[in-house]
């Protein structure tokens, strides 16, 4: 493995009496984008800011490409770049006038800053939007203009702090899609979210966090593995027969299995807990289930359909946690 | 939390296969102290140009202080509203001032609000660069009520005695002051957790510094305990200074203590804003 891009080591931080990050620790490889999930309140916030030498540790210590955030800050502020979860736009200025402002911080002459300021709202398809205060903007436009922003610099390491929350599907994806733009590029990326599906789609490692500590860590594979093998979805042609279906299946398959809402559906759950990597388990689960199909063709049960998936990030938080995701509604 | 659409049909689709282009991997060297501050004043400037609302405070307000004072109280303190004013203009002049120095403290704080200090936080430039900023955006501001108050005067009928270099000079001093009072603005500003408290507290502060000072009256008609406490308030420095500077007078005396003063707040409060700034 090449160069950790972060490695923390019980990270600390209290605000009074209240332990927000209570010794976490990560270690993110270069190049990837590495998911911090975790539901409101968990201390995703509050370890980016961190990590981004925005707030002081009170305890343990966390190290960007080698530096250390607190003894070295100023090397590391040359290295990374924060998308924070409340947009840090200029409301009162323009689209340019942001980027502009932030070129020639980051040491670009007038004219170099207006030419990029440019070339960024062009590629991030805010040209039309330039030269409007940002105030006016909508959320999905001030979330693009706050990561073209955060790239003005060319960071090697990016920290998206909740970029999704509160966005509409469409400019979610577009989000997405410029996330897995700026990897292209090698930068390093740090998503905070509290969307299982956004850590799934993006992120090559999650860590799970929870009330300030990690609960669990891996590549998406192994996160799933770790807590069963899966899930296998059958829907019969006839509901009266699901006493019957839903007893065969878990003497087959060895799992609970659960009725669903609807009367001809069943869910079983594959009490598989092996650490495996995907692939064993998956094969693992494939063969069972074609033995409970043909418990059921054998008694006479006829199958419309059915669909077997690895779990979703969901359950496993389900699982790691007992008790559900509290993700934050969008209204 | 809430969803905004972005349906607007302006906006275009991001061009993603284009970024490569946008990732020139060179980074500028960093920007000099001078030039981040400076930055950040352009971005105060263009904070006017787009809220230019917010000079009405500086230029109403001290237009009608000095016209309330002038004619309510003239002719009772000096005889006639023509002669108060000659007295009375170098004082309203810093008072207003002072007063618009509060705002200083309100842009802090907001922009702390909004989230914008985040992103600046994180930048490798000279730290105490957005703060400087505020403070040069802040000496346009002032510049510009003085020359608001200082015509209105001359309209009114105000004749100082040391002419233009006078009353340059006199500004000048009331803006270099301006700038150490600051400090203690951007502190609050830092320190305290919402925009009315900032205001809240820097009126408890300016409101009675302000009048008890030599700005409205000569102290010399107090009563004796409070001609004391009024000569050691720094705004009756400023004050006897600008006024002196005015009438073509050496306020030798005054000016030493200004300046030591003005050091002072720099020094102290200068250092709590770049301790809490650092902190946050
Ligand atoms: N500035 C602060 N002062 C006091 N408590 C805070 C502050 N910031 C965060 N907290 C608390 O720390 C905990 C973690 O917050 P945060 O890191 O924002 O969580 P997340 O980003 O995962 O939603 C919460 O209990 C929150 O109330
Ligand atoms: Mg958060």
């Amino acid at each position: 493995m090449t160069e950790a891009a972060i490695e923390v080591r019980g990270l600390v931080k209290r605000f009074g009496e209240n332990v927000a990050v209570d010794g976490i620790d990560l270690t993110v490889p270069a190049g990837t984008v590495y998911g911090v999930l975790g539901p409101n309140g968990a201390g995703k916030t509050t370890t980016v800011k961190m990590l981004a030498t925005l707030l002081k540790p009170d305890g343990g210590e966390a190290r960007v490409f080698g530096r250390d955030v607190v003894r070295e800050a100023d090397d590391v502020r040359g290295l990374v770049s924060m998308t924070g979860q409340y947009a840090s736009v200029d409301e009162d200025l323009t689209g340019t006038e942001n980027l502009v402002l932030l070129a020639r911080l980051l040491g670009y002459s007038k004219k170099a800053a207006a030419a990029r300021s440019e070339l960024f709202l062009e590629t991030l398809g805010l040209t039309a939007a330039a030269d409007r205060q940002v105030k006016n903007y909508s959320g999905g436009m001030r979330r693009r203009l706050d990561i073209a922003a955060s790239l003005l610099s060319v960071p090697k390491l990016l920290f998206l702090d909740e970029p999704t929350t509160g966005l509409d599907p469409r400019s979610r994806n577009q989000v997405w899609e410029i996330v897995r733009a700026i990897v292209d590029q090698g930068t390093t990326v740090l998503l905070t979210t509290q969307y299982l599906d956004e850590a799934d789609q993006l992120a090559s490692r999650i860590a799970v966090i929870d009330e300030g500590r990690v609960i669990a860590e891996g590549t998406k594979g192994e996160l799933k593995a770790s807590i069963g093998g899966g899930s296998v979805h059958v829907r019969l042609r006839d509901s009266s027969r699901r006493e019957e279906a839903a007893t065969l299946l878990a003497e087959t398959l060895g799992a609970d299995v659960q009725r669903d809402a609807d009367p001809v559906a069943l869910t079983a759950r594959l009490r598989e807990t092996r650490t495996a990597g995907d692939d064993a388990v998956t094969e693992l689960a494939a063969h069972q289930t074609g033995v409970a199909l043909g418990e059921l063709a054998r008694a006479g049960i006829i199958v419309d359909s059915f669909s077997m998936g690895q779990p979703s990030l969901d359950e496993v938080f389900l699982a790691l946690t007992n008790r559900p995701a509290v993700s934050e509604e969008v209204a | 939390m809430t969803t905004q659409s972005t349906t607007s049909p302006e906006l275009s689709a991001p061009r993603t296969d284009e970024l490569a282009k946008v990732f020139i991997t060179e980074r500028p060297p960093r920007p000099s102290a001078w030039s981040a501050s400076a930055t950040f004043g352009w971005r105060a400037l263009l904070k006017i140009k787009h809220v230019p609302e917010q000079l009405f405070d500086v230029t109403l307000f001290p237009i009608m202080m000095t016209l309330m004072f002038t004619y309510l109280f003239g002719g009772a303190l000096a005889g006639s509203p023509t002669d108060y004013l000659q007295f009375f203009l170098p004082g309203i002049l810093v008072v207003s001032i002072v007063m618009i120095t509060m705002y200083t403290g309100l842009s802090v704080n907001t922009d702390i609000e909004k989230g914008v200090f985040d992103r600046f936080r994180t930048l490798p430039i000279w730290r105490p660069a957005p703060m400087v900023g505020y403070l040069l955006g802040d000496g346009f501001r002032y510049a510009i009520a003085s020359t608001v108050i200082i015509v209105m005067g001359l309209i009114l009928g105000f004749r100082p005695a040391g002419g233009v270099t006078g009353v340059l000079a006199g500004v000048a001093v009331l803006l270099a002051f301006c700038f150490a009072l600051s400090w203690v603005w951007t502190m609050f500003g830092l320190l305290l957790r919402s925009d009315k408290s900032v205001m809240g507290v820097s009126m408890m502060v300016v409101m009675p510094l302000s009048f008890l000072s030599s700005a409205y009256v000569d102290p010399a008609t107090m009563p004796n305990w409070l001609e004391a406490l009024v000569a050691v308030n720094p705004i009756t420095f400023a004050v006897d200074s600008v006024r002196g500077l005015m009438s073509g007078e050496w306020p030798g005396t005054d000016l030493l203590w200004l300046s030591i003063l003005s050091v002072a707040l720099v020094a102290i409060f200068g250092t709590a804003t770049m301790r809490l700034y650092n902190r946050k």
